[in-house]
């Protein structure tokens, strides 16, 4: 189940023909597919593009209803490969991931059917994660459409254009026999907004009709001599067919008027409009509706650039800015390239005068076009007023707020055993992956020296042979289940046991993807109607040969966790060491728990809660504890101590009692301050009457001990 | 000043993960829809989701009746936000550090609770930031600043608190709807919508009353109820400079909780004398008060087995974990003695002689290796360690007792003569103290800690500056490196 549901929402998909939906960005997407007749789909989850996932899973019985198929495709590589259906049938088809990573993934199979080309229209999205809130390197994928050719459309950040961008791509798609991709910047994904419907469409072919009626066809396959008349069929043909359709169809847009008095324009990526927009609003060269007092030249689609709209546009213009995110300045130096060709002598202005990292928001733009104006148009240029930042003893007091483990989660324990076991054997290489666990990078676990990737966290450690004798360390590998299944199984263990590695690598099963968003996978424990699950993790790695495995199905334990990872790490077995540590994601589990708790409370059953607590008069404020845990349930609060200053350790409300605070209150001789309540609602009768009896002898004892300390009292 | 567009509203939400503030994002946009306008939210989720900071914006636009959308943007522009509505206090100080808030435009809702990020929490000693600047500044750089804790008015709710900030929201009438379009949007999504109303009722009276600061912990000064505590009170009037006084009483009254009567007047002894060395502003004193009390007043098993099985104790636990009278509460304690602090509570001639001797320690210590689970409202460990409180009686024949009064006289004599030289540095002295905290490794490493300063400064004089730098470099990380690296240079 994932963490977010959108049953409500794809109700809101079968839209009709004018009917107004209002929605989020990737609802309007999944519209726009189900609205230009899409046979099947794909992807794999990852932010911002999980939340699509979670609306074509939620929305299953409807693309069935259609006839359209989709898939949960293990990665990016295979939902890639799915475009395959569309190379010899006039199918349409979409799949969509996170980028660049997730691009990275998929490049093999994204390379072979670019090369080859396409017959039905076929849709790569692809959810930007670039600027502020991304997880991953900053890259471009404006690269990979480049390399590949592939046609890149960065529509205008607003439900209608994305919706007419995802019709207009497949057909795009169709006319030059190139796949297209539909990038969708963090914030459009989730950007609400409305726009008119219409009705859905079923797929004039199915996937099933398709494969009923196989057809083969040798030039589209990449081998010798196909693949060089795959080249020159790129360049003679579908390169101009592309640009004619885009020309002819008017994708991108013009704004303002043709010529300004000044000799200057601007050239914005689609996905900046509206931030070049506000910026300009703010500056007073344009309104709040996009009335702009300079000519504005945007690109919807960014890749290919059409050579005649920029002699156009450029033609007898001094100097045009053109804002472009990201680097390199693909775009920038592309314009250069046809403004010399169409023998101008226009200006282009970008990375020149606009930072050449970073995201382009709109106080971005607006200072970049003061500069510009300045130079170009100083009657134009605003007089920006100076920047009056929070003086810096204000604002050194802010703490960051680094991502880190819910509370409760069952990673936490595993990275306190890490921890407790480099106090013993002394630091290890640890070469971590991508997920959750990866949070063990920062405070307080600060755990992991290296992440390769998706998956390679095991891969990340083969470099690492121990060095005989003396002094040999161990490295370790750590692995999410997401990962594992994702490439892990292969790259890392297969790898691991065929050139017998000596390394321990650490598998967090939690029993879902969960940092994507909690996605079902094939180990995953739950029940799942549309999917093969319960596939566990340690049979796979047995089935690729490695031989030291141990499981733990609690991984709250923190001593047992320990000795599984201390064997590990000096065990005289050569070869991989695998660990499999399965428990569930607690945010998932809460999901689940809370539901049928209250449903219990409010029938007056019996229900026992567990939390921990922190007696303060008791804790001397030396905070080991949370060094060893970061849970966000254990916190401080000021000490009640008169005397003592330093604030004390203190346990909130939100405590799911998932027990590690004991724990490691033992396993690493903490304080005894820490103590587990637990709380029964609707006792029995007996339990009541148990209670009783010794709550009222320890009452008598306890006002006897109270008489005798008010004696000798201050 | 950027100025403000009229038929348009820009609103950033800065949240945790985990609270609701996209919750909030969707209500505002759904009651702006209502009321006419064209609204627009967006987020970044991504990993902010998992306990880090997010920023929701929501934008709102008035329709011209042309028919024609306006061009809305994507995030919160510094100097062009009408309304933020922050989380908590931190969090309010993140919007001003991120120039969402413009003095004479923007209303200022922020909480006044704080949530402790990690790096705030982790620190050994207190490594929490100042709340009170950021407060000043939310004054300076917003055109009204409304704050209030929303963790409190939460719980008094029994609500969320999204259902507090979009209350206030609508009491801060910074936004031109009403009230009862705020409720309606409640009442249409159709969740806890029963304690969402008293929520946003909550926030929406909260938003009218002046700001509250947060509750200042103040300690009211001990009065004395016996006898002796009376004495020993005229003591410290007489005897202690006034600067001391507040500490003294505190001292006095923990030692005669800890122990008795004739600790507390030793306390005062070995107080007095260092007060005698000392003048105004007689900080070395007021501090020493603290300290010493603190140091003598150490955590020991008698200690703790007293302090876990108090009536006052449960009564605690029982608010603390909400326990409702009708539920059944049950204490379970993780402790883990080890050999040597049970040898510590013994006569010290038995724990010496067990702890010298390999065999016994050998014997003895395979008792002691785990930790143990405690059940305090059981019988059987509620009078285990009733017996172990009542140790406190023989507790100055104890080992731990006879080192600790060895430790502290040795800590005093040092104190003493170097403040008949440089009170400044024997007040960096006493205040080293404040390093010797814990139980088990953390007790053992503070301590060490204490004495390798003590050590170094015997060997090689430092000044008050000095000891402080090393105290501050002891405090720095859990593994000692800046001390020791310090002390090696």
């Amino acid at each position: 189940m994932a963490e977010r549901s959108f049953k409500k929402e794809v109700l809101k998909l079968t839209a009709g023909e004018g009917e107004v939906f209002t929605g989020e960005g990737i609802l309007a997407v999944t519209k726009g597919l189900l609205q230009s007749g899409v046979a099947y789909v794909g992807g794999y989850q990852g932010s911002p593009i999980s939340h699509l996932m979670d609306v074509f899973a939620d929305a299953n019985d409807l693309l069935e209803s259609l006839g359209v198929h989709f898939e949960a495709s293990a990665s990016e590589a295979t939902a890639a490969a799915m475009l395959a259906a569309s190379v010899n049938y006039p199918l349409r088809g979409a799949v969509a991931w996170k980028s660049v990573v997730g691009t990275n993934v998929a490049s093999d199979a994204l390379s072979n059917v670019s090369s080859g080309g396409v017959t039905g229209g076929a849709l790569v999205i692809v959810g930007e994660d670039y600027g502020e809130g991304s997880s991953i390197m900053q890259e471009r994928t404006h690269a990979f459409a480049m390399k590949s050719q592939m046609w890149l459309i960065d529509p205008r950040p607003n439900l209608p254009s994305i919706v007419d961008s995802v019709e207009q791509g497949f057909r795009l798609s169709e006319a030059s026999n190139t796949p297209v991709m539909l990038q969708l910047r963090v914030r459009s994904c989730h950007m609400t907004g409305s726009f008119v419907a219409k009705d859905n469409v079923r797929p004039p072919l199915t996937v099933g009709e398709a494969a009923a009626s196989p057809v083969r066809d040798t030039d589209r396959i990449v081998l010798p001599p196909a693949n060089f008349l795959h080249e020159v069929e790129k360049i003679e043909k579908r390169w101009p067919a592309g640009i004619a359709y885009v020309r002819d169809n008017k994708l991108n847009e013009w704004f303002g008027p043709e010529e300004s008095e000044e000799g200057i324009g601007l050239i914005v990526q689609g996905g900046l409009y509206n931030n070049l927009n506000r910026a300009m609003e703010l500056i007073g060269l344009a309104d709040s509706y996009g009335v702009s007092k300079l000519p504005i030249y945007c690109l919807n689609v960014v890749y290919p650039i059409i050579p005649e709209e920029v002699a156009a546009f450029c033609k007898g213009k001094r100097a045009v800015m053109i804002l472009e995110e990201g680097q390199p300045e693909f775009i920038e130096h592309e314009l250069n390239t046809l403004i010399r060709r169409a023998e101008l002598d226009t200006r282009i202005v970008g990375k020149d005068m606009l930072p050449r990292s970073g995201e382009y928001t709109a106080d971005v733009i607006r200072k970049g076009l003061a500069k510009f104006l300045e130079a170009y148009a100083p009657a134009l240029a605003p007089q920006l007023e100076a920047a009056n930042p929070l003086p810096a003893p204000v604002a050194k007091e802010i703490p960051q707020r680094p991502a880190g483990f819910c509370t409760g989660c069952p990673e936490r324990p595993i990275f306190t055993a890490m921890k407790l076991v480099e106090r013993e054997l002394g630091p290890t290489h640890v070469s971590a992956d991508i997920g959750c666990h990866l949070f063990s990078i920062l405070p307080p676990f600060n755990i992991g020296n290296t992440t390769m990737g998706y998956g390679l966290g095991a891969a990340g450690a083969s470099a690492f042979k121990p060095k005989e004798g003396e002094g040999s360390k161990r490295s370790i590998a750590i692995m999410g289940d997401g990962g594992f299944w994702h490439n892990g199984l292969t790259s890392g263990v297969g790898n691991a046991v065929f050139n017998k590695d000596d390394t321990v690598t650490m598998i967090i099963d939690n029993g879902y993807s969960a940092a994507t968003g909690g996605q079902d996978i094939l180990s995953s424990r739950a029940e799942n109607a549309n999917r093969v699950t319960k596939n566990p993790i340690t049979k796979a790695v047995r089935g690729v040969g490695a031989k030291w495995v141990r499981e733990t199905h609690r991984t709250y334990d923190l001593k047992g966790m320990t000795s599984m990872l201390r064997e590990a790490l000096t065990t005289e077995e050569k070869g991989p060491k695998v660990i499999v540590a399965q428990s569930e994601c607690m945010l998932n589990k809460q999901r689940r728990e809370k539901k049928a708790t209250s449903a219990k409370l409010k029938a007056g059953e019996r229900v026992v809660r567990e939390r921990f607590g922190v007696d303060s008069d008791t804790c001397t404020g030396d905070h080991s504890c949370i060094r060893l845990s970061g849970c966000p349930s254990l916190t401080i609060k000021p000490n009640p101590d008169p005397l003592r200053q330093d604030p004390v350790a203190h346990v909130e409300n939100s405590c799911v009692g998932c027990g590690l605070c004991g724990e490691v209150s033992h396993a690493a001789v903490l304080c005894p301050s820490f103590y587990r309540a637990q709380i029964v609602a609707n006792p029995g009768k007996f339990e009541r009457f148990k209670a009783k009896v010794s709550g009222a002898i320890m009452a008598r004892w306890q006002a006897g001990a109270d008489k005798a300390r008010a004696a000798r009292a201050f | 000043m950027t100025i403000a567009n009229e038929n348009r509203i820009t609103i950033a939400i800065l949240a945790l993960g985990g609270q609701g503030g996209g919750v909030l994002a969707d209500w505002i946009q759904e009651v702006a829809r209502a009321e006419g306008w064209l609204a627009q939210g967006t987020s970044v989720p991504g990993v902010a989701q998992r306990t880090g900071s997010t920023v929701y914006y929501v934008e709102l636009a008035k329709p011209d009746g042309s028919g024609r959308l306006p061009v809305m943007a994507q995030m919160p522009m510094p100097g062009d936000v009408d309304v933020v509505v922050a989380s908590e206090l931190m969090e309010t100080g993140r919007a001003l550090l991120r120039g969402f808030s413009t003095a004479g435009r923007t209303t200022l809702i922020g909480s006044t609770h704080r949530i402790y990020a990690i790096g705030e929490k982790q620190a050994m000693g207190d490594g929490r930031g100042n709340g009170e600047k950021i407060i000043e500044a939310a004054y300076q750089r917003s055109k009204r600043f409304i704050g209030f804790d929303m963790d409190a008015a939460t719980d008094r709710s029994g609500s969320v608190i999204s259902a507090i900030m979009f209350g206030a929201l609508a009491g801060s009438g910074g936004l031109p709807f009403a009230a009862d379009t705020y409720r309606a949007a409640i009442e249409h999504s159709g969740i806890a919508v029963k304690s969402n109303l008293k929520g946003f009722q909550e926030g929406f009276d909260r938003a009218q009353q002046p700001v509250a600061r947060p509750d200042e912990i103040t300690h009211d000064l001990p009065v004395p109820t016996t006898e002796q505590g009376r004495a020993l009170a005229a003591r410290i009037a007489a005897n202690l400079p006034p600067p001391a006084q507040a500490n003294a009483l505190h001292g006095v009254a923990k030692l005669m909780d800890w122990q008795d009567g004739a600790y507390a007047a030793l306390y005062l002894d070995r107080l007095e004398s260092v007060a005698a060395l000392d003048a105004a502003p007689f900080e070395l004193t007021a501090e020493t008060a603290r300290h010493l009390a603190l140091w003598m007043g150490y955590e020991d098993t008698i200690r703790v087995a007293d302090l876990k099985t108090r009536a006052s104790r449960i009564t605690r636990v029982r608010g603390e974990v909400k326990a409702g009278d009708e539920q059944i509460l049950s204490i379970t304690e993780f402790m883990h003695p080890r050999l040597q602090e049970v040898c510590e509570t013994l006569p010290a001639g038995i724990g010496r002689r067990i702890l010298a001797s390999k065999g016994l320690t050998k014997l003895l210590g395979r008792f002691f290796t785990e930790g143990r689970h405690v059940e305090t409202t059981g019988l059987r460990w509620f009078l285990a360690l009733r017996t172990v409180a009542a140790m406190r009686s023989i507790r100055p024949r104890s080992l731990r007792y006879i080192e600790e009064q060895e430790r502290i006289e040795h800590w005093l004599e040092l104190v003493r003569t170097e403040a008949a030289k440089d009170r400044e540095l024997a007040l960096e002295l006493v205040l080293c103290q404040r390093l010797i905290k814990g139980y088990g490794d953390t007790f053992e490493r503070g301590l060490g800690n204490f004495q390798r300063i003590v050590a170094e400064h015997a060997r090689a004089p430092r000044d008050a500056a000095g000891i402080r730098t090393l105290r501050e470099l002891a405090l720095a990380d859990d593994k000692s490196s800046g001390l020791t690296e310090a002390l090696a240079g």
